[in-house]
């Protein structure tokens, strides 16, 4: 097991070192580069932005600048803020939680109304629900999120004024209910696409453990129907989605950007946009780390719990 | 016929009739090939038929709500005709997602193949790029690069193009991997065929159902993409108008015009939709092994 897990973690950690120099090149190699935004300024010489290029060290070939960047943000040395000053990691810290929050309760509403569906279009396959739930499904994915985010405004703070359009919670309240009355929209906003995602996943991995062995077994041992679907079946058919959950975490990272963007959610999404309309470079990188070690670090923990509980995984 | 051509191996226009009736007895595609054909019809045709064009800015008629004033889906807060920008909108949001299809779909059959033919240190190389780039949530790789990068179509295209081949990459590896020990590899090289000529002439040919289901599926996440972006201000820029674009202002007036954000949202959700139920049609007609033939 210890073997496995060290594997799986520097396999993790090679990816990272992948993904963070393409987010750098990126980055620094696009037209414009950090000191577009010195340009911008009035009265600004050539002479006057090459001295403050020297002074960053922006001046050094690319890969240099990489190392140098490199090597801070492994002793937690992410860089400060061009907007406030303020260190990245403090920034992107005070931001996690909103943005947590917001994914956490998504992925809750996603996993548990998808998996139902998805076991239950299985069961009944071929049926009417199977077939609805199946267009459904593409329907769904087909919807932007943010579009969608707007048309919940409308009916349901616009038109009803059942729920507040926006932010995490009222100044001056802030209680769990409060709390929750901001959460419920954005996060069932968020969850939609995933709902559909699971449905179709969970209908498929239940299919597959139907036809097994196992499953006739139970059944011609004559246990009852419920005990069956319920302990058999279900359970077996949702290991494969914890891997599942862990692939789609860019895919919920990058619907939460949209997401607190038209719900004035003050996560990481917003400071992204924030930060990208400053040229804040520092923040935008670190945010660019922070999403892939938030999606490697979901991707390991998922593999892990997988190997755990399936005792047909081998890992050696 | 001739007994020539019935004994030639005459196995791909066999198959592809065959997938083309399976794709014509899916319900779902036909409805989506139709969503999609109408689309394209009204974006193409319809700017020929309305009495106002996309650029057209009346003042006096701001915020004229839906059939009013010749307006069938009214105005936005300039005056201009919503409808006409709409179809223009159409015309340059689907051309992005054709382009990307184009783009996305090459880069992600050359990594594919060249990885699934060499394996061992190039595969490993190639595919853990592919990781990486599936690590990122595309949408923030996007963003940063949109935000760099002078946004125009074309540019707008490239970069999409650049977050979208990890697919068709990974599909196409697995593919030629499968066949790359088959006879007629064999045979191929020992005919002396040059390694370029087995990969893109023996090998990819025969990946070609699942990379065809692929490209469908990206134009469809391509025309969604490019929406999230231009909605955030970072892709194509006013005024040339693009179905994202259109909602970029929307949500300000969502009190008193709904029908901005209601509109253009919806042309996406048939585009998208459309493309969606296309591809998994093709899916269908294409995977011999799910009907048991």
């Amino acid at each position: 097991m210890l073997r496995y897990i060290l594997s799986r973690l520097g396999q993790s950690l090679i990816l990272l070192l992948i993904v963070s120099f393409i987010g750098f090149a990126v980055l620094t190699l696009a037209p414009g580069g950090p000191l577009s935004q010195f340009a911008l300024s009035p009265g600004m010489t050539q002479e006057q932005i090459d001295k403050i290029a020297a002074q960053m060290g922006l001046d050094r070939p690319v890969v240099v600048q990489y190392f140098d960047w490199m090597s801070n943000l492994v002793v937690g040395d992410w860089g400060t803020s061009y907007r406030d000053g303020q260190s990245v990691l403090h920034v992107i810290g005070s931001h996690l939680f909103a943005t947590l929050l917001l994914m956490g309760t998504a992925t809750v509403i996603s996993v548990s109304l998808g998996s139902t569906i998805g076991i239950f279009s299985a069961l009944k396959r071929g049926s009417a629900f199977d077939y609805a739930t199946t267009v459904f499904a593409m329907v769904a994915l087909s919807i932007p999120t943010f579009w969608f985010g707007l048309i919940a405004i409308y009916f349901f703070s616009l038109n009803l004024g059942w729920l507040p359009a926006g932010n995490m919670y009222t100044v001056g309240d802030g209680s769990v209910l409060d709390y929750a009355s901001h959460l419920i929209m954005p996060a069932a906003v968020l969850a939609l696409v995933d709902v559909a995602i699971w449905s179709r996943y969970m209908r498929t991995s239940t299919l597959n453990v139907i036809n097994q062995d196992f499953v006739r077994t139970a059944k011609s041992k004559g246990l009852p129907r419920r005990r069956v679907v319920l302990k058999h079946i279900v359970g077996n058919s949702l290991v494969p989605m914890i891997t599942l959950a862990g692939l789609q975490l860019p895919m919920v990272l990058g619907g939460a950007l949209v997401t607190e963007t038209v719900f004035t959610w003050p996560g990481m999404g917003r400071l992204f946009l924030d930060s990208l309309g400053y040229s804040d470079y520092p923040v935008v990188m670190g945010l660019l780390m922070a999403s892939a070690i938030l999606v490697l670090v979901g991707n390991l923990a998922a593999d892990l719990i997988v190997a755990l509980i399936d005792p047909r995984i081998r890992l050696d | 016929m001739s007994s020539l051509t019935a004994n030639t191996p005459a196995r791909r226009p066999f198959i592809k009739s065959r997938a083309l009736r399976r794709f014509l007895s899916h319900k779902l595609a036909l409805i989506g090939l139709i969503m999609v054909l109408t689309l394209t019809a009204a974006c193409f045709i319809g700017p020929f038929l309305l009495p106002y064009d996309e650029l057209h800015i009346d003042l006096m008629a701001r915020f004229a709500p839906p059939g009013t004033g010749g307006h069938i889906f009214g105005t936005d807060p300039l005056g201009r005709d919503i409808a006409a920008r709409l179809f223009h909108a159409g015309q340059i949001s689907m051309a992005v997602g054709f382009a990307v299809m184009i783009i996305a779909t090459t880069i992600g059959s050359v990594v594919g193949v060249v990885s699934g033919y060499y394996g061992g240190k190039v595969a490993a190389v190639l595919m853990r790029i592919v990781d990486a780039f599936l690590s990122f949530p595309s949408v923030f790789l996007l963003l940063a690069l949109a935000a760099f990068i002078q946004p125009g179509p074309v540019m707008i295209a490239l970069i999409i193009s650049a977050t979208s081949w990890m697919e068709v990459a990974r599909i196409v590896e697995a593919e030629v991997k499968s066949l790359r020990n088959q006879d007629f590899v064999q045979a191929a090289h020992m005919l002396g065929l040059s390694n370029r000529w087995i990969m893109f002439r023996e090998l990819l040919p025969n990946a070609i159902g699942p990379i065809i289901v692929a490209a469908t599926l990206t134009v469809a996440r391509a025309i969604l993409l490019e929406a999230y972006i231009s909605f955030l201000g970072y892709g194509i820029q006013p005024p040339l108008p693009s179905w994202g674009n259109m909602l970029n202002g929307a949500q300000q007036y969502l009190q008193s015009a709904p029908w901005l954000a209601i509109i253009p949202g919806l042309a996406i959700t048939i585009a998208v939709t459309g493309f969606n139920f296309i591809g998994d049609g093709l899916r269908d007609a294409f995977d011999s092994r799910a009907q048991g033939e």
